[in-house]
């Protein structure tokens, strides 16, 4: 995700495939401004009507939880199973729950 | 599917080569839901943890550990692949205006068109590595990375461009449907895409040349003379001969690449045969004959020595092809320098708003 090109910066691009459906990355691609980034994004992926919506967002602009960390800082989540339904003994006989 | 590259015809859903694309697609999901088998954490070993992923079949991803060769090695692959994407525009990009009819003029414009759009991943693909497509584009212009030799040849009729979708199109495939499956996430998500739409130009090269098979008897001798000229230089597509190939060993065991040269090709070759039949053209090989022991089809090697002629700059193309790169990128930066002039107006327009 280096954004070194000279004059046109790097754009994240996210397409919604259908109503309903959330916007997906798809990749990237380079741009001067948001108006070519969208028309670049496009003419580059949705060639054959992959999508009904499209998002450009400046790589630049993206925080991003780096895969180095993945257990410090998704450890919260590890020790909770009791978020999950399955967590919890059902009597038998019991519906609708 | 999992752990088997070329699944049978009739197991793909759809067949054929788009259904063994549908089965990447289905494996990079499999893949990426399994538990690994309770190896080193990312914060561990590194080393541990990248062998545990590539083991475990899933993806390694742009801020993942990674050795440094492995970088290197993809970064080689990649941008040699997009530069092919790119320079490949030029042999076809000769006969669009001149297409016999509307039709396969607005076919020919969209094929080009695709290529331009497979470069334009493969280069976002080799960014997330950490080098800029600017370098990359100066090295091809530089002549310090390569593209495939193929397009060193020249489209000397319309059937080339029937040839290049079947033939060359169609190795390219075959080569290209096993990397859906490559270790790296960003360069098998790439593939993925590529391979879905390079089905496309197959089938339309093949079309054309049924067309021509089909026609009058010159239409039919054009064909074939076409199929004359480009069988060999795409046999030579798979690269050397497995015995001579410097990189294979160690991209096979990154998983990067699942077969080797060889494999590769002779699958090509099982495959043309029948397609050849049924156009009702020959392949101008007079040993190729079908090997019962073998169970595949004995053929004659293209001439390697010519391949590394034309890939160290001796072709019947490479200046031209280079040239003509290098003066559209020349000729287009007005229009990169105007756009980025534009943006940054605006950008101080909106901020001379906001103050």
């Amino acid at each position: 995700m280096s954004g070194t090109d000279s004059t046109s910066p790097l754009w994240e691009v996210f397409v919604r495939a259908r109503r309903g459906l959330a916007h997906t990355h798809v990749g990237s691609l380079h741009a001067p401004d948001a108006e070519l980034a969208l028309r670049n994004a496009r003419d580059l992926y949705t060639r054959r009507q992959e999508g009904v919506s499209i998002w450009v967002v400046p790589a630049a602009a993206i925080t991003a939880s780096s895969p180095d960390e993945k257990d410090a800082f998704f450890d919260p989540a590890a020790d909770k199973v009791y978020r999950h339904p399955t967590f919890y003994d059902v009597p038998d006989g019991v519906a609708h729950l | 599917m999992y752990g088997n590259d070329f699944s049978a015809p009739e197991d793909a859903p759809g067949g054929g080569l788009l259904g063994e694309v549908a089965a990447a697609e289905a494996a990079l999901r499999a893949a990426a839901t399994r538990q690994r088998g309770g190896g080193p954490g990312p914060d561990a070993d590194l080393e541990a943890y990248f062998a545990d992923v590539i083991d475990a079949d899933q993806k390694i991803e742009p801020r993942d550990w990674m050795p440094e060769a492995y970088r290197k090695t993809l970064i080689r692959q990649i941008a040699q692949h997009a530069h092919s994407e790119i320079i490949g525009m030029q042999p076809e990009g000769n006969w669009i205006s001149r297409a016999p009819s509307l039709k396969r003029k607005a076919i020919l414009l969209a094929k080009v068109q695709d290529e331009a759009g497979h470069g334009l991943y493969l280069y976002a693909a080799a960014e997330t590595l950490g080098v800029s497509r600017d370098e990359l584009v100066q090295l091809l212009l530089d002549g310090r990375q390569k593209y495939s030799s193929i397009f060193n040849y020249p489209t000397l009729s319309w059937a080339d461009v029937g040839v290049i979708g079947w033939l060359v199109d169609g190795a390219a495939i075959v080569n290209q449907v096993p990397l859906c499956r490559c270790s790296y996430g960003p360069y098998a998500r790439a593939m993925i895409r590529v391979c879905k739409e390079e089905s496309f130009h197959q089938r339309q090269g093949y079309e054309i040349l049924h067309t021509l098979a089909h026609g009058t008897l010159e239409q039919k001798a054009m064909a074939q003379d076409a199929v004359d000229r480009w069988w060999y230089p795409s046999l030579a597509m798979f690269g050397p001969p497995d015995g001579d190939s410097t990189h294979s060993a160690r991209s096979m065991a990154w998983k990067i690449k699942r077969f080797s040269n060889d494999e590769l090709r002779q699958r090509f070759v099982d495959m043309c045969v029948q397609q050849a039949e049924i156009l009702g053209l020959t392949l101008p090989d007079p040993d190729l004959r079908w090997n019962e022991q073998c169970q595949a089809y004995d053929f004659t090697e293209p001439d390697y020595a010519e391949l590394m002629r034309v890939i160290s700059g001796e072709g019947p193309c490479n200046r031209q092809r280079m040239e003509h790169r290098r003066r559209a990128h020349a000729e287009g930066a007005w229009v990169r320098v105007a756009a980025a002039a534009y943006a940054a107006k605006r950008s101080t327009a909106r901020e001379a708003v906001a103050a």
